[in-house]
């Protein structure tokens, strides 16, 4: 028989199991402001803090007065709130040309998103099914010249492009930009449509052609219907893109049809005399309502087209 | 022996619509994509000066553009702002993905707030920073006004630190982006490595830091990649920001080409600067796509 | 004088107070570990666990006791909660009530690494960028273990897993069943007390089962450390087991040894679960008295010899459950205490044996004969079955009677 007195000493150290009641019972305690939320929890603030500072200070800037910010500095919250910039900066804010706001910007960069996104996705969702589903000779070259071509940087293939929009006439033309931004957004789109359509399942695109339909028959009536998320995330992207787009914008137009972010900068960088600090930050506020609308309308599917790899502007 | 001339026919015919349906691609790639590289390469050599003219003289735009110091500028900027802004994206956009993973509340919040600078324009951004960093109604007059007379920050006007300026404005539009694709790499490492590690006793900083980062070494180098094809285009950002100023110590590959291209005039140098650019590119990305591709092919 | 005052201050941080405290550690835990033995008390002990995410109930007031060096296998369908269970009792999932003991400490409150446990997973999950020396002492240098003792540990466990020619290869150089073995290494080499094993051979193909199945038996006869062990696969949970705790729906439904659960199931879900090929189950009424009789269709069984759990079992529906192998067929079945004359129906060579299906009182019955006795579809012959054999359940709540 065991050494009963050790044993019981020993017994006597161990909390009683039998004894349910006793020691530490359900979920551990845990202090609601623990050390490590905290610092957690500071430490986003703070990044927050830095992310949303200039949107603050745009909003504040751009509804006080000019007497006001050349008094106060630019965090304190206006004391006087007046929307007269943003009129301004709407309507009659100079461009170095004339002097009609930032409304024939707004109305110009419309006039080029539009069709530029329903080009380029028409084409390009087309493409990716043809890619994933017909797959023919040569189909895969063209497609990696395709991806391969969209890391080179655009300044290599301006001129080039400058040239054959000339030779067909439609340089400095509206519908010109559109054929520049739908050349542009192809690799990325085709990409992501191609992706898409390799992985919906094979049986689908074989039972369409059982029952007969062609290539466009499968295309309008089985692929279309089942892509529309997809279909949005590309949308996201191009409206993005296109509308924050500066580059194509200042080569292939004429001063006339210079998109919104043409025109903002000209009115903020190169306006001569007095500068109107409220009216420039109203501006900007109004140049990126698009593309911030679209971004929180579109929650996760924003995200959804990161992850597709796009990177634009 | 050449297949009969009606199987040669019905091979064409066949995937007739797709290959319609592709036209515009191939077209793009060959014409935009190929071609146009090749022209501005061909062209770099020539003295072409309002418009394109093909006379060759060697290797003289190359010559004449390394001697510029606004493109010397211009490429040393690109260095140092491309560092820079890779390890500081790098860096914070892991942070912040690490920060987000901790299955915290208001993640959405948070990712919203995060990510909404990536949806402005360039532009815009370089706007807003401009009217921040402004010296006389920005950060310093506010640090100034509470107290500390001799506070100086004004980058944008300083040519020794503009490019800091800069850099501020751009890692606050593109981090979310590198938070975007680091939280997706993070969300698919196995939840079992997280339990053996707590099981080991590893604290959480260590685990990040020693397992999980090497463990995502494929999503750091395509976000790298992608970061750098981004880093080489920098343009809209500096013409909003600085204008390339003060002089030309903000000056950039992109605006020099930009500038000579269809400001100055002269087309050769537009050229060669860009193909310059082209060949900055290709240093990066051919070691990737061999790295990606050829261990796919070994492995 | 200062000197010895600075030797205090630092004393606790150098290495050799290291050393003697993880010494200390590790007797104290070796005692403990005596202690609880000697004086009986359980290796892991549950007491009235409960967990709920929101409104949903994964465990409900459970409680278990598995005993020193005993092999105790979970069992149960997915979503059962043996995994969740295991989770709560490494500590990685915090409970909503209820307590968690192990060799008689408390443990509810602390974290995974100081509960004394080791656990393989699924996935063995191995660090993939460290070597297997690495991967062993990467905790135990987070937890300032001295050098010499990291060493002699590893080299222990190498032994006594034979890893060692593997201890500088990556996890992605290593084959399963050697990966397996670092994981439990892994568990090893900080001295645990109890192993834990979630689902390990899920992911592997048939026969790389079976091999690992066999070393992890090998291994606990060597080490004979209490094991837990989670598994949906029943073979598994048979060959393995000293005890099994079969789990439906966050309880416990049967805790025995493997021949208990098999030969005497407390409910039709644990009769239907065990036993491949499955329980055949007829459904009928009891008749209740002196010579208790089950009645389904034209069916009379008498039930004297069957043992009642519930001597006081009142008539009405049941279910009667009797198992393919325990079928006789032919003369054999003839001279079972019942024995019945039927139709065969489907017959599913099975290599080893033939399982051969038929219909008994309006269900499929299915009962298992050699591969050469040549049964057709189309002939009749008499099967019978001795009651003993069999389980009756009650058809409502599927308790046996």
């Amino acid at each position: 028989m065991a050494d009963l007195p050790a044993l019981e000493a020993a017994a006597s150290r161990i909390p009683a199991v039998s004894r349910q009641l006793a020691g530490p019972r359900g979920p551990k305690p845990r202090p609601a402001l623990s050390r490590r939320n905290a610092i957690l929890y500071g430490t986003l603030i703070v990044l927050a803090v830095y992310y949303l500072l200039p949107l603050y200070v745009m909003v504040v800037t751009s509804l006080k007065g000019m007497p006001e910010i050349r008094l106060g500095n630019i965090f304190s919250p206006p004391v006087n709130i007046t929307f007269e910039p943003w009129v301004k900066a709407w309507a009659t804010a100079c461009t170095g040309l004339n002097c009609d706001g930032l409304s024939r910007g707004f109305w110009n960069s419309v006039r080029i998103t539009v069709p530029s996104v329903v080009l380029s996705i028409a084409i390009a969702s087309v493409n990716g099914y043809a890619l994933a589903n017909w797959r023919f000779k040569g189909a895969n070259l063209f497609f990696t010249i395709l991806i391969v071509g969209s890391f080179i940087p655009y300044q290599v293939m301006i001129y080039p492009l400058v040239i054959i929009l000339r030779d067909i006439g439609l340089y400095g033309s509206l519908p010109g930009l559109v054929i520049v931004h739908s050349i542009f957004g192809m690799p990325i789109l085709t990409l992501l449509f191609r992706n898409y359509f390799t992985s919906i399942p094979e049986e689908l695109f074989r039972a369409g052609r059982v029952d007969g339909a062609g290539f466009w028959g499968i295309y309008f009536k089985i692929m279309m219907p089942m892509s529309l998320p997809i279909f949005v995330v590309a949308m996201i992207i191009q409206i993005t893109g296109i509308w924050n787009d500066f580059l194509f914008g200042v080569i292939y137009t004429k001063p006339e049809s210079y998109p919104m972010t043409v025109q903002l900068n000209n009115i903020v960088n190169s306006s001569q005399g007095v500068k109107e600090y409220n009216v420039n930050m109203a501006a900007t506020i109004l140049t990126g309502l698009v593309p911030l609308f679209v971004y929180f309308a579109s929650g996760k599917l924003f995200v959804r087209g990161i992850a597709a790899g796009a990177v634009k502007g | 022996m050449t297949a009969p001339s009606h199987m040669r026919r019905s091979r064409i015919l066949r995937n007739l619509n797709a290959k319609l349906a592709s036209v515009p691609m191939i077209v793009t790639a060959v014409i935009v994509f190929v071609g146009g590289t090749a022209w501005t390469i061909v062209y770099s050599f020539t003295s072409s000066k309002l418009l394109p003219r093909l006379a060759f003289v060697g290797l003289e735009q190359y010559e004449r553009l390394w001697a510029t110091p606004r493109w010397v500028v211009a490429i040393k900027n690109l260095a140092i702002y491309g560092a820079l802004s890779l390890v500081f994206q790098l860096a914070l956009g892991f942070v912040l993905a690490a920060l987000m993973d901790q299955k915290i509340r208001f993640e959405n919040t948070f990712r919203t707030i995060f990510l909404y600078p990536f949806a402005l324009s360039f532009i815009v951004t370089g706007l807003v920073w401009q009217w921040i960093l402004n010296p006389t109604f920005g950060i310093q007059q506010v640090v100034r006004s509470l107290g500390w007379a001799s506070f100086t920050f004004d980058p944008l006007y300083n040519a020794d630190v503009v490019i800091y300026g800069l850099l501020i404005a751009a890692l606050w539009q593109g981090t979310g982006l590198v938070m975007c694709l680091m939280l997706a790499g993070l969300r698919g490492i196995d939840e079992d490595i997280w339990k053996a590690a707590r099981l080991d006793g590893i604290p959480t900083w260590k685990t990040y830091l020693l397992i999980i980062v090497p463990m995502m070494r494929p999503v750091f180098i395509t976000t790298l990649v992608i970061i750098t094809s981004g880093i080489v285009r920098v343009y809209d950002l500096v013409v909003a920001q600085t204008s390339g100023g003060p002089g030309i110590s903000s000056e950039v590959p992109a605006k020099y080409v930009y500038d000579y291209m269809f400001l100055a005039q002269n087309l050769g140098q537009g050229l060669a600067a860009s193909t310059m650019m082209l060949i900055t590119v290709i240093i990066v990305v051919v070691p990737w796509a061999y790295l990606q591709f050829g261990r796919k092919r070994r492995g | 004088m200062a000197g010895s005052i600075v030797d205090k201050l630092i004393y606790p941080f150098s290495r050799s107070a290291r050393a003697e405290r993880t010494a200390r550690h590790t007797a104290e835990r070796a005692k403990l570990r005596e202690t609880a033995r000697s004086a009986g008390i359980p290796s892991v002990s549950v007491r009235d666990l409960s967990l709920s995410f929101g409104t949903v109930a994964a465990l409900e007031h459970l409680d278990l006791d598995v005993m020193d060096g005993e092999f105790l296998v979970l069992l149960g369908p997915s979503g059962c909660g043996k995994s969740t269970l295991l989770n709560c009792i490494a500590g990685l999932i915090d409970v909503t009530d209820g307590q968690i003991f192990i060799n008689g400490w408390n443990v509810t409150w602390e974290e995974p690494k100081d509960r004394h446990i080791g656990m393989v997973f699924q996935s063995y999950a191995l660090y993939p960028q460290m070597s297997v020396r690495r991967n062993l002492s990467f905790g135990l240098r987070s937890a300032r273990v001295p050098d010499d003792e990291i060493k002699r540990r590893i080299a222990r466990t190498a032994e006594i897993l034979q890893i060692e020619p593997l201890l500088d290869r990556k996890p992605s150089q290593l084959s399963g069943g050697q990966r397996q073995r670092v994981a439990i290494g892994r568990a090893l080499v900080r001295d645990v007390d109890v192993f834990l094993f979630d689902e390990p051979l899920s992911n592997l193909d048939a026969k790389l089962r079976s091999e690992l199945r066999v070393e992890i038996k090998r291994l606990h006869q060597k080490l004979a450390n209490t094991m837990v062990y989670v598994t949906h696969d029943q073979i598994e949970a048979m060959t393995l087991a000293d005890r099994i705790a079969v789990m439906k729906s966050g309880r416990i439904q049967q805790l025995g040894a493997p021949h208990e659960i098999y030969g005497h199931p407390v409910n039709r879900f644990v009769a239907g679960f065990i036993g491949s090929p499955p329980m055949n189950f007829l459904s009928g009424q009891l008749e209740p008295g002196p010579s208790p009789v089950f009645r389904a269709e034209q069916l009379h069984v008498p039930l004297d010899r069957y043992k009642f759990d519930d001597r006081g079992a009142a008539g009405g529906r049941c279910v009667l459950g009797i198992r393919p192998e325990n079928v006789a067929v032919g003369a054999e079945g003839t001279a079972r205490p019942f024995s019945h004359e039927v139709e065969i129906e489907i017959v599913e060579p099975m290599g080893a044996n033939t399982l051969v299906w038929t219909k008994l009182a309006g269900t499929n019955f299915a009962f298992l004969v050699d591969s050469e006795s040549g049964m057709k579809v189309g002939e009749r012959v008499t099967i019978g079955f001795d009651p003993h054999r069999a389980s009756l359940f009650d058809d409502a709540t599927g308790v046996r009677l």
